[in-house]
């Protein structure tokens, strides 16, 4: 037996209810997490989703001008920009933008190298899909319109 | 009011069973309740209000799964260990004062008897180990016994140096001796025992050992052993080793309650009841609950030792001391 067996004891046994104390108070606070599927976090500012138009807030269209700079920078060739110039209008505007998700590695060059910052990252977080043909196309006119809506 | 003897023993045998089945099934919320509160997560929120209906859907699942009974099991002991497990954790409660006059059985060696059918629980878990033929189950209904045979010991000293204080083995008598206000229990007779604290604490730590509750899960372990002894057991089979588990727990905070909180004492000396029974009984229960989630898993080593070299020489010295204070004074 040692020496100080006995002070070991109540030592130990102190720092035992010390832990006990310290859970308690833990047990009477507000819960830290988030009842995920009811509720979520609101993604932080830096988070990449993939790529989608910036809405013009006056027209309410994309600022695209079509120039396809971001198809010819994409590392993957992932981006299919098509547009045309319509009367009247000084610059090009964009009729067809797809993004082959299933190719993205999210680098961000098309946003970097935009002239008109018409792309930005979107903070959708929650795509899921059993038909791999959602993401090989995903229509960024379309999900302007559909965001105009 | 007097109750003709058969209907009051039928309604004592429903009660015992709906009360194990009903703290058996809450308790399992109460705990991942507890749990989810103690990490500060709001726990099961899903099925009924708070979880509430979280135990039933637990149960109809458990009860849908096949009992199967692995090839090569010795499949008499397997399908019986469960039983074992259970009936003399029930039979316990027969003799446990709930009130006044609110006990199945009142004799005279209530506290001999709980504790003889306590120690049927260690068998009934190694039967289950050993009969389903898994080397896992065996090693871990190993361990088991080891750890049972260790901590019975300093549990039984506990006991002894209450038999010496109380002078009686019934239940009922040991409550009725604690009457008044809180500072007649049992846990505040220092003058019959001065180290009465340290021997309620031995007592508890002694409970958690018996009925495998964390910090000694070793049974279990969860974590690193599969189910320990439980591993080959599906459906309603596991079912009933864990409803053994929670209905082991409440005998044993019963236990405490009746021996060192006064039983169905009131601690303020007015309304003595039932409710104080069972108050003192769940917040017992709630600090088992606690315990659990504030301590990592013992190492088998450290449980071995903490009872050989700790709790048995410190339990012996209560049994010394409550001897010399009886010679003395």
């Amino acid at each position: 037996m040692k020496k100080n067996a006995l002070k070991e004891i109540v030592t130990g046994f102190a720092s035992l209810l010390t832990g006990m104390r310290i859970t308690l108070a833990q047990f009477f606070k507000p819960p830290v997490t988030v009842n995920y599927p009811r509720q979520s976090l609101k993604m932080p500012a830096r988070y990449r989703g993939h790529i989608t138009f910036v809405r013009d807030q006056e027209t309410g269209k994309s600022l695209c001008i079509a120039c396809k700079s971001c198809q010819k920078a994409c590392p993957s060739d992932c981006i299919v920009v098509e547009g045309v110039k319509r009367e009247g209008e000084k610059r090009k505007s964009v009729t067809d933008f797809k993004l082959d998700f299933t190719k993205c590695s999210l680098c961000g060059s098309c946003v970097e190298v935009c002239p008109v910052d018409a792309l930005e990252f979107s903070k959708h977080y929650n795509l899921a899909s059993t038909n791999k043909e959602k993401f090989v196309v995903i229509d960024l006119v379309k999900d302007l319109e559909k965001r105009g809506k | 009011m007097s109750i003709p003897e058969p209907f009051r023993l039928a309604s004592f045998v429903v009660g015992i069973m709906a009360f194990v089945g009903l703290n058996a099934a809450y308790l399992v919320w109460v705990e991942r309740k507890g749990a989810g509160r103690f990490q500060r997560r709001p726990g099961p929120t899903e099925v009924g209000y708070a979880g509430l209906l979280q135990p039933i859907a637990d149960a109809v699942k458990l009860m849908t799964k096949q009992v199967i009974v692995p090839p090569g099991a010795d499949a008499t002991l397997f399908r019986l260990a469960p039983v074992l497990i259970m009936t003399p954790a029930m039979m316990c409660f027969t003799v446990l004062p709930f009130g006044e006059t609110l006990t199945a059985t009142d004799i005279n060696l209530g506290l001999l008897m709980i504790f003889a059918l306590g120690s049927i629980n260690v068998m009934a878990i190694m039967l289950g180990g050993w009969s389903s033929r898994n080397k896992y189950a065996i090693i871990s209904s190993a361990r088991v016994v080891s750890q049972n045979v260790a901590y019975e010991i300093p549990m039984l000293l506990t006991v002894v140096t209450m038999l010496m204080v109380t002078g009686s083995a019934n239940l009922n008598q040991i409550v009725q001796q604690q009457a008044g206000a809180f500072w007649n229990w049992n846990l505040f007779n220092l003058a019959a025992n001065p180290l009465m604290p340290v021997t309620f604490v031995i007592f508890f730590i002694c409970m958690l050992a018996e009925t495998n509750r964390a910090p000694f899960d070793m049974a279990e372990a969860e974590s690193e052993l599969v189910a320990g002894a439980f591993t080959e057991y599906a459906g309603m089979g596991f079912g009933v080793f864990f409803m053994a588990e929670y209905a082991n727990i409440v005998v044993g905070c019963s236990l405490a309650t009746v021996l060192f909180f006064g039983g169905w004492q009131s601690p303020i000396g007015v309304l003595p009841g039932v409710w104080w029974f069972l108050l003192k009984l769940y917040l017992l229960i709630f600090t088992v609950v606690w315990i659990r989630w504030t301590f990592p898993r013992t190492q088998f080593y450290g449980l071995l030792n903490l009872s050989w070299k700790i709790l048995i020489p410190v339990s012996l010295a209560t049994v010394v001391s409550t001897a010399a204070v009886m010679k003395v004074f």
